[in-house]
């Protein structure tokens, strides 16, 4: 993207005043999106977005600068802004070399740019005609196509040279639904570190069609109870629940600054002895997987909690650096115009043993989560909740009537603590993590799992 | 970094005139410049500073809608830009409403929303208040344990849009702000609290005020446990209003009647809310965080009443959905920047301050849980159903005054019971870098999931 030379003198203008460490990052990033919605493709859409970042690092102290301009002269005034920001003691120039790390993040087999886009668009009609088929109750779809092709470059002072080309597809529906009880909506989601060839692995048709059902489904939801409640949580989106549950909590930016209910916890026995949960970017082609991260760091599989015993946290190259440990991979930014911290990559819990039916026919009384819609995290209390966009009473041992949309609260080391059953049929959904202002795309995932109690937040009697 | 921009007006008003015949084209162009500085322990944890520019260009040609964004202000990418719009308009489904805003004679409002100070502010000087305020986090109680977050920010932002319909306006603003998160922490239990300060320039931060804030949010919660289930009133803070209102204009939205998902849809003119509650939408208000002077389409931004004694009295448009409902554009038309499309989306909803002090609420209200914070509001808020289900932390209220900490507890209700059940309204209105300015406001009949 930019010639080695340009990157050295690039660094070492950075380093002008006497920096510790200097980065650059450039990133090129292009996508095409279109959507759908009450029965017209309203738009299709398409961005390019390119520029650099530069860090430099004095004693605890990081100046930051970006820029649109990619020209050396450009690239120098972002590293001495970044310099000037940082002021370090001494100047003098220091010479990098770098040594370039082979790896690379899989090739799309159909890369976007080579499907026209009328391909794209008639996705779109496809999921639309299905869903609305569904039922007569449907009245409203939205269905939402994007791709995105993000190539990097990271140089770094420690010598660190590294490029990623890095695809990514998604596609969603959402569905509102008409009753008596009023309006009701349900959504789906595919999304993977792939090309176009997402769609030969998922059938557009069939993904609206859950959409619908479950909004449909819902017509005859009747509100969800409020209090505590045994849950059983579904393979795959439950995931988010780990992730919020205890996933940022191990974050080592937020360990260190103590805001993590999880500090000083390492060799702990901090979740039932059920509980495995790793991080890997390197997860198959999952909506959290690339070979480098943002700071030049190849990926890896990285377990946090085994067998209940924490054993380790999720590292980026600062935080690293000042505990002379090497970044597990987790140094990611959004773009070149932030700064990178400690994110998840693929966060989830490993297979347990168990029948995932057994699980269910085992709980005389509770609620059954069949989708999570997303949730938040306090780390410093570790109190978290998610919503339920499809969740089912469970009446002796059995799944029986939908419920309304509501929000599960807990805190994270109760529940990891009370999940006591684990199911064998593990599976990964796509999510948006958000920290400190800046989106990424993650993956988490779960088998089906059983925590004892935790409180739901309904508007019927417990 | 340093060079000077070419004026943005002139460049979108460039852009405009490559449109072909027959085809409708605007260009939105911005330049910001932001400044961010974190303080961790005393010293500069990271200091920021950020260029950047853009545009985004809209196609109508045969009723078909294209766009294209760039991160770039150069012309030859600009060119490239609207190509790709032009190219992307074949793809749309052809809608006789799609189209550019036409001007409609609506005068803007007279808003001096940039500071020129603001830029002259030192690097040193900026650096010197995220230190200030992280040192009074830490000195305010022996209980404060840790400053999780201690920022200033500041942002000057310019834009321009310009249009084959005869739309040529440009706009700036300033913004500046200070946030902190205070960690309190007491017999091993840790709460925290956030605290904040916002203006146009530095005259408008109060440090001492953030960082009390931030710290009395943290400690009064020290001691917290989760309360039993039941029905109660619960009395919201004024940053906890700001996020229910921002989910309420998000209903009220033309684009939302017009395609099904809005569930005030039918119920123009019926009383919805209870006869103390009027809502009022207006970026004109120089005190709004988000005042305008323009939409994101280049039409004035107004005042609009959507409800009005509790009846509900509009919707709010953009001109897209306008056109399709044969109404008028409310100059509500809202832009993510230079990534996005227009949309239909609120600047500034506020509730008129009711009679009563805060301190009268409490009182009027006896027996309650006071909310100082919720979370999950994207996930357990759904705006087309109205379902309402949030985690919420705060202090419970007996004889009318603040009592023990509570937290780990939800609150839900149906956003149409809750407008039904406003109790009342406050006079403490405060502008919040939000959608919306809060107040306190008191809700009844609402159900706290707890033990």
């Amino acid at each position: 993207m930019i010639e080695e030379a340009v990157v050295r003198r690039v660094l070492g203008a950075a380093l002008l005043t006497g920096g510790d460490f200097a980065e650059l990052f450039v990133e090129d990033r292009r996508g095409v999106s279109a959507a759908l919605d009450d029965g017209r493709v309203e738009q299709v859409s398409s961005g390019r977005d390119r520029g650099a970042g530069v860090r430099v690092v004095v004693g605890d102290t990081t100046g930051f600068a970006h820029t649109a301009e990619l020209s050396e002269s450009g690239l120098r005034q972002a590293a001495e802004a970044a310099a000037a920001a940082a002021r370090g003691g001494g100047g003098g120039v220091r010479e990098v070399a770098l040594t370039r790390r082979p790896v690379r993040s899989r090739p799309a087999a159909v890369p976007p740019e080579t499907v026209a886009k009328a391909g794209k668009v008639e996705l779109l009609a496809r999921a639309d005609d299905a869903a609305r088929g569904a039922g007569g109750a449907i009245r409203q779809v939205t269905v939402g196509y994007s791709d995105s092709r993000r190539r990097i470059l990271v140089a770094n002072s420690d010598g660190v040279l590294a490029e990623d080309d890095q695809v990514r597809t998604r596609f969603s529906v959402s569905c509102v639904a008409a009753g008596d009880t009023g309006l009701q909506t349900g959504y789906q989601t595919a999304a993977l570190t792939v090309g176009f060839e997402l769609f030969d692995r998922v059938e557009v048709e069939d993904l609206a069609r859950r959409a619908a059902r479950r909004a449909l489904t819902k017509l005859s939801a009747r509100p969800a109870p409020s209090g505590v409640v045994p849950v059983v949580v579904a393979s795959g989106s439950g995931g988010m629940m780990i992730h919020e549950a205890c996933g940022h909590g191990l974050e080592a930016d937020l360990v260190k600054k103590a805001s993590s209910v999880y500090a000083g916890r390492v060799g702990d026995q901090v979740a039932s002895p059920l509980v495995t949960m790793v991080d890997d970017g390197t997860l198959g082609d999952d909506w959290g997987t690339f070979a480098v991260d943002d700071e030049g760091r190849p990926t890896g599989r990285n377990v946090l909690i085994n067998d209940g015993v924490l054993t380790d946290y999720m590292w980026d190259l600062l935080r690293a650096r000042k505990e002379g440990r090497e970044s597990s991979g987790n140094g990611r930014r959004e773009s070149y115009q932030h700064l990178p911290m400690v994110r998840m990559t693929n966060t989830y819990l490993v297979n347990g043993t168990e029948d995932p039916d057994e699980i269910v026919r085992q709980t005389p009384h509770g609620i059954y989560v069949a989708q999570l819609g997303g949730g938040q995290v306090n780390t410093a209390t570790g109190d978290f909740v998610f919503g339920m966009t499809e969740a089912y009473l469970i009446e002796h041992g059995r799944v029986t009537e939908p419920l309304r949309d509501a929000n599960l609260i807990g805190n994270g080391p109760d529940v990891l603590r009370h999940i006591d059953a684990v199911g064998n049929d593990f599976s990964t959904i796509p999510g948006t993590c958000g920290k400190d202002g800046q989106s990424v795309p993650v993956g988490c995932g779960q088998p089906t799992l059983r925590v004892t109690q935790m409180t739901v937040g309904g508007t019927a009697g417990g | 970094m340093a060079e000077s921009r070419p004026e943005l007006l002139d460049l979108a008003r460039r852009v405009v005139g490559w449109a072909r015949d027959g085809e409708q084209v605007e260009a939105y162009v911005s330049s910001a410049r932001e400044v961010e500085v974190r303080a961790y322990e005393g010293e500069v944890e990271s200091l920021s500073s950020a260029d950047s520019a853009g545009a985004g260009i809209r196609v109508v040609t045969g009723n078909r809608q294209g766009f294209a964004y760039a991160g770039s202000l150069d012309e030859a990418v600009l060119e490239e830009t609207l190509a790709e719009a032009r190219d992307n308009a074949a793809f749309a489904t052809p809608d006789e409403h799609v189209g550019l805003a036409q001007p409609d004679g609506v005068e803007a409002a007279a808003l001096e929303l940039w500071r020129d100070g603001l830029a002259g502010v030192s690097s040193a000087r900026k650096v010197e208040l995220a230190l200030e305020l992280e040192r009074r986090v830490r000195a305010a109680d022996p209980r404060v344990r840790g400053v999780r977050v201690a920022e200033y920010a500041d942002a000057q932002v310019e834009a321009a849009v310009a249009s084959t319909a005869g739309i040529a306006v440009s706009s700036r603003r300033t913004a500046c702000n200070l946030a902190a998160m205070a960690l309190a922490e007491e017999r091993g239990e840790t709460q925290t609290g956030y605290g904040l300060s916002v203006g146009r320039d530095l005259a408008d931060l109060d440090v001492e005020r953030a960082a009390v804030d931030a710290v009395e949010r943290a400690t009064r919660l020290l001691g917290s446990r989760k309360a039993p289930s039941a029905r109660v009133t619960v009395v919201l803070d004024p940053r906890v209003t700001a996020t229910l209102l921002s989910i309420l204009g998000g209903t009220l939205s033309g684009e939302a009647v017009l395609k099904g998902r809005s569930l005030f849809a039918d119920r123009l003119g019926e009383q919805v809310g209870v006869p103390a509650l009027t809502l009022v939408e207006d970026p004109t208000d120089p005190r709004a965080y988000r005042a305008s002077t323009h939409d994101g389409e280049g039409l004035a931004c107004r005042r609009n009443v959507l409800l009005a004694d509790g009846v509900l009295q509009g919707f709010l448009w953009d001109s897209y959905s306008a056109r399709r409902a044969g109404s008028a554009s409310t100059g509500s038309a809202l832009r993510g920047g230079f990534k996005g499309t227009p949309h239909v989306g609120c600047r500034a909803l506020a509730l008129p301050p009711g009679p009563h002090s805060p301190q009268e609420v409490l009182a009027l209200v006896g027996q309650g849980l006071f909310v100082q914070a919720v979370s999950g509001v994207h996930s357990g808020v759904n705006p087309i159903s109205g379902d309402f289900s949030v985690g919420a932390e705060g202090l419970m209220v007996r004889g009318g005054e603040l009592a023990e900490p509570v937290r780990e507890v939800t609150i839900a209700s149906t956003l149409q019971r809750m407008l039904q059940r406003v109790v009342a309204v406050a006079d403490d209105l405060e502008f919040l870098p939000s959608s919306a300015a809060g107040s306190t406001v008191a809700i009844a009949d609402v159900s706290l999931g707890g033990t």
